[in-house]
């Protein structure tokens, strides 16, 4: 007993302590994030804005200039980090775990595109639409049309690869491959047929940006996010089993295809009200989950809260860079995270080789 | 008991049983042995509730199968898969904790791990406890799973009442050297012991003849013989069944019929 119990106990004060170090750093992260910039905000005073809101007075000292630049610019932007990252890392853990398949991330199953493709039409089709809308309408037209193109993305799929109340995952890995290319050929007609300002707009989009995040749009979109990144985790233990097969985590009395609807609308949920938010950021639901399982395993009761820290996290410095390395200009998120996440992941595969596991 | 009675299965125009019937039953070894292709596995698909047969009902404890709650089925039946992968480095006590599942919310995480490590000695690699699971050799997988599938059901928590388990074994010793093969075979019965009714295929007749009380023969979808050792293991049926003459001997020790290719 004893040598079990202290090999558990030793995991236990591992994730333990992980979760402490994730959590921390995503706090620092954070202060970096709001921080950092033209006007400068020490943490100090960050602290003090934030605890002023809620009525209680700090030691620290602020100007009104500092209060409106973290209220109105910095903090709206900071939260839309937080939250897709979050979204990001959690779906792709979620995603990686369901297919058995370390390589699954939102963008495999098609809700990435999907959404892409939706958002696309509305930019270069939707300009006559939105002149007949009411202009609060005209607004939310492009992440609503996000939203469900990767919704619609992710029911196609999941139709295809489903068959008498079973879905078989091999299939519906082939069938986002399918639907990805075709929403690829969309988007590239969409940009044949765009003008030099769409270009412009669509190409920003594509490579994903946290600019323009205002209050009004991230609680649109935010909520369904939060709901979908939120509910994932309570899915470790069957994610969990269902790493064994299947059938496996049904003989261990799990409702095997419940849970598996449940988990892919959740992951689409989360990751195409992500994309709707701040369009296509590609690598962190595919790198975050495996730096995770680098440090505590692969335990989806852990691996799940810590791919909300850790993709929070990487948002935000992501995000910190993206909008200082070539000031005065700001350079799309996703450039930065397909730069450090395509190396990283060449890196994993070559450890793999090593190691003969994920 | 565990029945399964007259089991049809067909996969398009191919019937792969018909009409096999077979019981379980508490604290017994019932050995599967047949041909390839004979339906066994499909025939344990069936009694693992895995597989709806066309024909044919399945029943534990005289309540059919499909009107179980998975989790209260899981309590009482286990599955030993024939292959099992993990794409994700699982160690393997994790892996053996999995099998405690079902027992979620009612059993304490000390319960959980006394039993991991009761049945992590039973299959005899408590020495592997910390392992990553992928850098296991195939024997030594296929040992961490039969740990696994006893967790979820061998040594109940006192009080909780001894009803009837079932653990299902899809060819337990396929991967498995000599010394091992026999330690498996052991351990299923140190479990049948222990009021669990083990059924599991075989290819080794031998060590069927050796563990089992009753052995089952399929071949071509349908029940060859059924009975003891002594009455199911002579040339004749073998012959017939597995289309290979051979020689019925003595074990020298045990006495059991022994089968040796002529």
């Amino acid at each position: 007993m004893a040598e079990v119990t202290r090999f558990a106990q030793q995991r236990q004060r591992r994730g333990l302590l992980a979760l402490w170090v994730f959590a921390l750093g995503l706090g620092a992260a954070f202060l970096l994030a709001v921080g950092y910039g033209a006007v400068a905000i020490p943490p100090g005073r960050v602290l003090a804005i934030l605890a002023a809101q809620a009525g209680i007075e700090l030691p620290w000292d602020f100007t009104r200039q500092e209060q409106a630049v973290l209220l109105a610019i910095r903090l709206p932007r900071a939260v839309a980090g937080i939250l897709v990252g979050g979204a990001l890392g959690v779906a792709g853990a979620a995603l990686q775990g369901l297919f058995r398949n370390p390589l699954a991330d939102p963008a495999l199953i098609g809700v990435s595109n999907g959404a892409a493709l939706a958002a696309v039409m509305v930019i270069v089709l939707g300009g006559a639409l939105a002149a007949i809308l009411p202009p609060v309408v005209g607004q939310a037209l492009l992440p609503l049309a996000a939203f469900g193109g990767g919704l619609a993305a992710t029911f196609v799929v999941y139709r295809i690869a489903s068959r008498e109340g079973r879905t078989d995952v091999a299939t519906m890995l082939l069938a986002g491959v399918a639907v990805n290319a075709l929403a690829a050929a969309g988007i590239g007609f969409m940009v044949f047929l765009s003008d030099e300002q769409q270009l412009r707009d669509l190409n920003y989009w594509l490579l994903g940006s946290l600019g323009g995040v205002t209050w009004d749009r991230l609680i649109f979109a935010g909520l369904p996010m939060l709901l979908g990144a939120a509910a994932l985790p309570l899915f470790a233990r069957q994610l969990n089993a269902l790493l064994l097969g299947e059938s496996e985590a049904g003989h261990l009395g799990f409702y095997v295809e419940r849970s598996k609807r449940l988990i892919v609308v959740l992951a689409a949920l989360a990751a195409g009200t992500a994309v709707a938010l701040t369009g296509v950021i590609s690598f962190v639901g595919l790198v975050v989950p495996h730096v995770v399982r680098l440090c505590v395993g692969p335990d989806h009761r852990l691996l799940m809260p810590l791919s909300i820290l850790l993709g929070a996290s990487l948002l935000l410095v992501a995000d910190l860079f993206a909008r200082t390395l070539v000031l005065p200009a700001e350079l799309p998120i996703g450039i930065l995270t397909a730069c450090v996440g395509g190396p990283f992941f060449i890196w994993l595969l070559l450890r793999r080789k090593k190691r003969g596991g994920w | 008991m565990l029945r399964a009675d007259d089991i049809g299965v067909s996969y398009g125009p191919a019937e792969v049983l018909r009409g096999p019937s077979l019981a379980v039953a508490p604290g017994e070894v019932v050995a599967v042995l047949g041909p390839n292709g004979a339906g066994k596995s499909t025939l344990l698909a069936v009694l693992a509730g895995t597989l709806r047969p066309h024909r044919g009902e399945v029943a534990l404890e005289g309540k059919a199968l499909a009107a179980w709650a998975p989790r209260a089925l899981a309590l009482r039946r286990a599955v030993l898969p024939q292959h099992s992968e993990l794409a994700f480095g699982f160690s393997v006590l994790e892996v053996v904790l999995l099998g405690r599942s079902p027992h979620a919310g009612t059993a304490t995480r000390d319960q959980d791990l006394a039993v991991a490590e009761a049945c992590l000695a039973e299959a005899e690699v408590a020495p592997l406890a910390g392992r990553s699971y992928p850098t296991l050799s195939g024997g030594e997988r296929q040992r961490v799973q039969l740990a696994r599938v006893l967790a979820q059901i061998d040594f109940p928590a006192a009080g909780t009442g001894r009803q009837g388990r079932y653990l299902l074994l899809d060819e337990p010793t396929a991967s498995l050297d000599l010394a091992h093969q026999h330690a498996t075979l052991r351990t299923a019965r140190r479990a049948a012991a222990r009021g669990i009714g083990v059924l599991a295929i075989l290819h080794d007749l031998n060590l069927a003849a050796m563990y089992a009380d009753r052995l089952v023969v399929l071949s071509g979808g349908q029940l060859a013989a059924e009975g003891s050792a002594e009455a199911v293991l002579t040339e004749d049926l073998v012959l017939a069944a597995f289309d290979l003459p051979v020689h019925v001997t003595r074990h020298p020790t045990r006495g059991c019929p022994q089968v040796t290719p002529v």
